[in-house]
C-alpha cells in the first residue's frame, strides 16, 4: 500500500529523513517511535507531500505520489491525516467540519455526506455534539471529530501524528479506544505515538527511529521484550523507569 | 450660534443641491461608503496576493503596499487629479477623482489588514485544509478568510471610520464635501470662525466616534461568541 | 504625452522652491514630534491615572480629537483658536509665522491623541503577573514599575510609535491647507508657475516615500535589536 524506497530530506544542512525505505501493507497498524527530533513526524507528513522530500521515491498504491501528472489535492484527500493539535475549523460545527472537504471536493451530495459524517460521529461518541462549535468541545472530543473528518472521504490509509501528544491524560484513553477501533476493521495506519500501550496492543509492527534514520523494526512483542539496537534499549530504558535515568 | 445653525443647516447638509451639484454632509457620507464599497474587494484581493506563494505576484504587490503607505493621501489625490484626465482622456471631475484616489489608498491599508489577519491564523489551518485535499483557493476561501475576515473586522471598521475622515482632503481639490462647505459658511457669516468649525468637528466627532462605539460592540459581541481572537490578560496597570 | 525634464529638479528656481518645502516639512516633523510625544505620555499618564476627573479628561481627548480629520483640525487652529485669544496675544501670534505655528500645533495635538493610546496599550500589555512576581520578590510599586513593568512596556510602545511618527510625517502635508509654505505646498506653487506637475510630484513623492523609508528602516532596526521578550 504504501512504499517507501531510500527517502532522503534535508533542512538547509540538517539532514532530516537518512535513506528511510520501508512498505506497509493493506491493513497494517505500523507505529512509530522514537526520541524528539528523530524525522517521525517529518516522515508521515512527507506521505501526504505536507513535506517536500529531496531524494528517494514514496508510492501510494503503486503510484509514485511526486508524479507531475498527479493531482496533489486528490492525492490528499485518498489519505486521511489527524494532527497532534486536532486543527478543527472553529468557525464551523462539529458535522460542517467533517463534511466541508467531502462537499467542496465535489466528492458526495451534500446530503449524503451529512449522513455518512453523522455514522461517522456516531462511531466516535459525538453524534449528539454534531451541532456544536468546536470551542464547545474538550480535547478528547475534539480530536475524536477530527478522526471522523479524516475519515469522511473513505480513505483507504489514515497517518497520525502524535494525535494524543497534546490531550489532557485523562483524555487519551477515548482517543486510543476509537484508534483501537479504526485498527480491528481493517484501516491500513501509520501512527507516530509515545503510547507504548497502544503500540503494545493494537500494532502489528513497530519502527523505532533516531537522527532521521530507521534503526529497528520488528513485531511489538519483539520490539519491547527483545530490542535489538542499543539506541532501542535506552529509549526504552528512558521511558520505563526515568527516576533511574543516569546521566543525560 | 442659533441664527447660524437655523441661517446654513441645509447649505451644510447637502451643498447647493438642487442648484447645483451635491455637496456637504450627504457628500461626505456617500463618498466615504463607495469608498469603502469599492476598497474591500480590492483590498482584499491586495492582501491575497500579498501572502501568495508565487513570487511574481506577491513582490509587485508588496513594492505597491509600500509606495502607497509612504506617501501622503493629498499626494496620491494630486496624482490622480493631474493625471487621471491624461490617461483616461476624459476631464475627470472632482468626485471621481477623490473616489479613485480613496479607493486605491484604502485598498492599501486594507491589504495590510487582510495580510495580517490571514497570517495570524495558526498555520495548522490551511495545512488541515490542505491535507484535507482542498485546492489552495477553495481553502482560503472555506477555511482560511472566514476566520481571518472575523478577526479583522474591528480594524475593518476603523478603516471606514479613517475613509470618512479622509473624505476632508476633498477640500483641497475643490470638491464641495463637508470641510469645504463649513469654509464656505465661514467666509459667509465672517465673525463666527469658532462656532463654524466647532460644529464640523462635532458633526465629525458624532459620525466617527458613534462608528468606533459600534466597532467596539462588534468586539465584545464577537468574543462572547467565543469567535474572537484575543486572550484578555489582566493588564499591569 | 507626459514628457520628464529631470533638470529641473536638480537646479534652478523650481528646485529651490522644492527643497525649501522639503526642509520646512522636515521641521514640522521635528517640532511635532517634540511637541506630541510629551503630550502623548501625559494624556497616557491620565488615562491610566486612579483620579476618575483626569481619567474623564484623557479619554474625552483621546476620542474627540481622534473622531476629527485633521484637515478640520488644521481649520481650526488657523481660523477659529486665534479669535478666543486676548487682542494683545492674538497681535504677537500674527507678527510671527502663523501658519507654521497652527500646522504644527494641530498636528501635534493630533497625533499626541494617537501616542497616547499606543503608550496606553503598551503598558496594559505587559502581563499583570510581572508586577505581582516583581512585588512578590520585595521591590516596591515605583521600583516595580521602574525595573520590570517600564522596560518591558518600552519594547512594545515603540514600534507603534514609530508608526506614528510615520503618519506625523505624512499629516504635515496637510498643512498646505492653511497656507504653510511646507512640501505639498511648494509643489502646488511649483505646479502653477511651470505647469510642470509631473516632475514636481515625482520629487515630492520620492521626498515623502525617503523620510517613511528611513523611519519605517528605523522601526524594524529597533524590533531587531530590542526584541520584545514574551514567555
Amino acid at each position: 500500500m504504501i512504499e517507501l524506497q531510500n527517502v532522503n530530506k534535508w533542512y538547509g544542512d540538517y539532514h532530516a529523513l537518512v535513506d528511510v525505505t520501508e512498505t506497509i501493507t493493506s491493513g497494517e497498524v505500523v507505529v512509530v517511535c522514537g526520541p524528539s527530533g528523530s524525522g517521525k513526524s517529518t516522515l508521515i507528513r512527507t506521505i501526504n507531500r505536507l513535506e517536500e522530500i529531496q531524494g528517494g521515491h514514496i508510492l501510494l498504491d503503486g503510484r509514485d505520489v511526486h508524479d507531475p501528472r498527479l493531482d496533489v489535492n486528490l492525492l490528499r484527500a485518498g489519505i486521511g491525516f489527524v494532527f497532534q493539535q486536532f486543527n478543527l475549523f472553529p468557525h464551523l460545527t462539529v458535522v460542517d467540519n467533517c463534511t466541508l472537504a467531502a462537499v467542496q471536493l465535489k466528492k458526495m451530495a451534500p446530503a449524503e455526506a451529512r449522513e455518512r459524517a453523522m455514522a461517522l460521529l456516531e462511531r466516535v461518541g459525538l453524534a449528539h455534539k454534531a451541532q456544536a462549535l468546536p470551542a464547545q468541545l474538550s480535547g478528547g472530543q475534539q480530536q475524536r471529530v477530527a478522526i471522523a473528518r479524516a475519515l469522511t472521504l473513505k480513505p483507504p490509509v489514515m497517518l497520525l501524528d502524535e494525535p494524543t501528544s497534546a490531550l489532557d491524560p485523562e483524555m487519551v484513553g477515548e482517543v486510543l479506544l476509537v484508534m483501537r477501533d479504526l485498527a480491528k476493521d481493517g484501516m491500513t495506519m501509520v501512527c507516530v505515538t509515545h503510547e507504548m500501550g497502544f503500540a503494545r496492543e493494537v500494532a502489528d509492527r513497530v519502527i523505532f527511529m533516531d537522527q532521521g534514520a530507521v534503526l529497528e523494526r520488528a513485531t511489538p512483542h519483539e520490539f519491547f521484550n527483545h530490542p535489538q539496537h542499543a539506541r532501542t534499549q535506552k529509549f526504552l530504558a528512558d521511558i520505563r523507569s526515568p527516576f533511574e535515568h543516569g546521566a543525560a | 450660534m442659533l441664527e447660524l445653525i437655523d441661517k446654513y443647516w441645509l447649505y451644510f447638509l447637502i451643498g447647493q443641491y438642487p442648484g447645483g451639484p451635491l455637496g456637504g454632509l450627504v457628500l461626505t457620507l456617500i463618498l466615504a461608503s463607495l469608498g469603502l464599497l469599492l476598497s474591500l474587494p480590492l483590498g482584499l484581493a491586495l492582501g491575497l496576493m500579498r501572502v501568495s506563494p508565487w513570487r511574481w505576484l506577491r513582490l509587485p504587490v508588496t513594492g505597491f503596499v509600500y509606495l502607497v503607505r509612504g506617501i501622503p493621501l493629498l499626494m496620491v489625490v494630486f496624482w490622480a487629479y493631474f493625471f487621471l484626465p491624461s490617461i483616461t482622456g476624459v476631464k475627470t471631475n472632482q468626485f471621481w477623482t477623490m473616489l479613485i484616489a480613496l479607493v486605491v489608498f484604502d485598498a492599501a491599508y486594507l491589504a495590510e489588514i487582510v495580510r495580517a489577519g490571514i497570517q495570524g491564523l495558526p498555520k495548522g489551518q490551511m495545512e488541515c485544509a490542505r491535507a484535507l485535499g482542498l485546492p489552495y483557493l477553495k481553502a482560503m476561501r472555506c477555511v482560511v478568510l472566514p476566520q481571518a475576515l472575523r478577526h479583522s473586522l474591528p480594524s475593518l471598521v476603523n478603516q471606514f471610520i479613517s475613509t470618512i475622515k479622509e473624505t476632508s482632503l476633498g477640500y483641497i481639490i475643490g470638491l464641495t464635501e463637508v470641510s469645504f462647505i463649513a469654509n464656505q459658511i465661514n467666509t459667509l457669516a465672517f465673525t463666527k470662525p469658532v462656532e463654524v468649525f466647532g460644529i464640523l468637528g462635532l458633526t465629525y466627532f458624532v459620525l466617527c466616534f458613534g462608528l468606533s462605539r459600534f466597532a467596539h460592540w462588534v468586539e465584545r459581541r464577537m468574543a462572547r461568541q467565543g469567535l474572537g481572537g484575543r486572550i484578555s490578560t489582566k493588564p499591569a496597570a | 504625452m507626459i514628457q520628464f525634464d529631470p533638470q529641473m529638479l536638480l537646479a534652478g528656481q523650481y528646485h529651490d522652491m522644492l527643497v525649501a518645502g522639503f526642509k520646512m516639512s522636515l521641521q514640522y516633523l521635528f517640532y511635532g514630534l517634540c511637541l506630541s510625544l510629551p503630550l502623548g505620555l501625559l494624556i497616557a499618564l491620565c488615562r491610566l491615572s486612579p483620579f476618575k476627573l483626569l481619567r474623564a479628561f484623557g479619554t474625552s481627548y483621546v476620542e474627540v480629537v481622534r473622531s476629527i480629520p485633521l484637515l478640520a483640525h488644521m481649520l481650526f487652529w488657523y481660523f477659529g483658536v486665534p479669535e478666543m485669544l486676548p487682542t494683545a496675544l492674538k497681535e504677537v501670534l500674527y507678527e510671527s509665522p502663523v501658519e507654521s505655528i497652527c500646522a504644527v500645533l494641530a498636528i501635534s495635538v493630533y497625533v499626541a491623541a494617537y501616542m497616547a493610546e499606543d503608550i496606553r496599550s503598551g503598558i496594559r500589555a505587559v502581563p499583570a503577573v510581572q508586577l505581582e512576581a516583581a512585588r512578590a520578590i520585595g521591590l516596591s510599586y515605583v521600583q516595580a514599575m521602574r525595573l520590570v513593568i517600564l522596560p518591558q512596556a518600552l519594547r512594545l510602545t515603540v514600534p507603534p510609535l514609530i508608526s506614528q511618527t510615520l503618519n506625523l510625517w505624512k499629516g504635515t502635508s496637510i498643512a498646505t491647507v492653511i497656507g504653510a509654505a511646507e512640501l505639498m505646498y511648494e509643489v502646488g506653487q511649483v505646479e502653477s508657475q511651470s505647469f510642470r506637475s509631473f516632475e514636481a510630484f515625482a520629487f515630492a513623492s520620492v521626498a515623502y516615500l525617503t523620510v517613511s523609508l528611513v523611519i519605517t528602516g528605523l522601526a524594524s532596526w529597533f524590533q531587531h535589536r530590542y526584541p520584545v521578550r514574551t514567555m
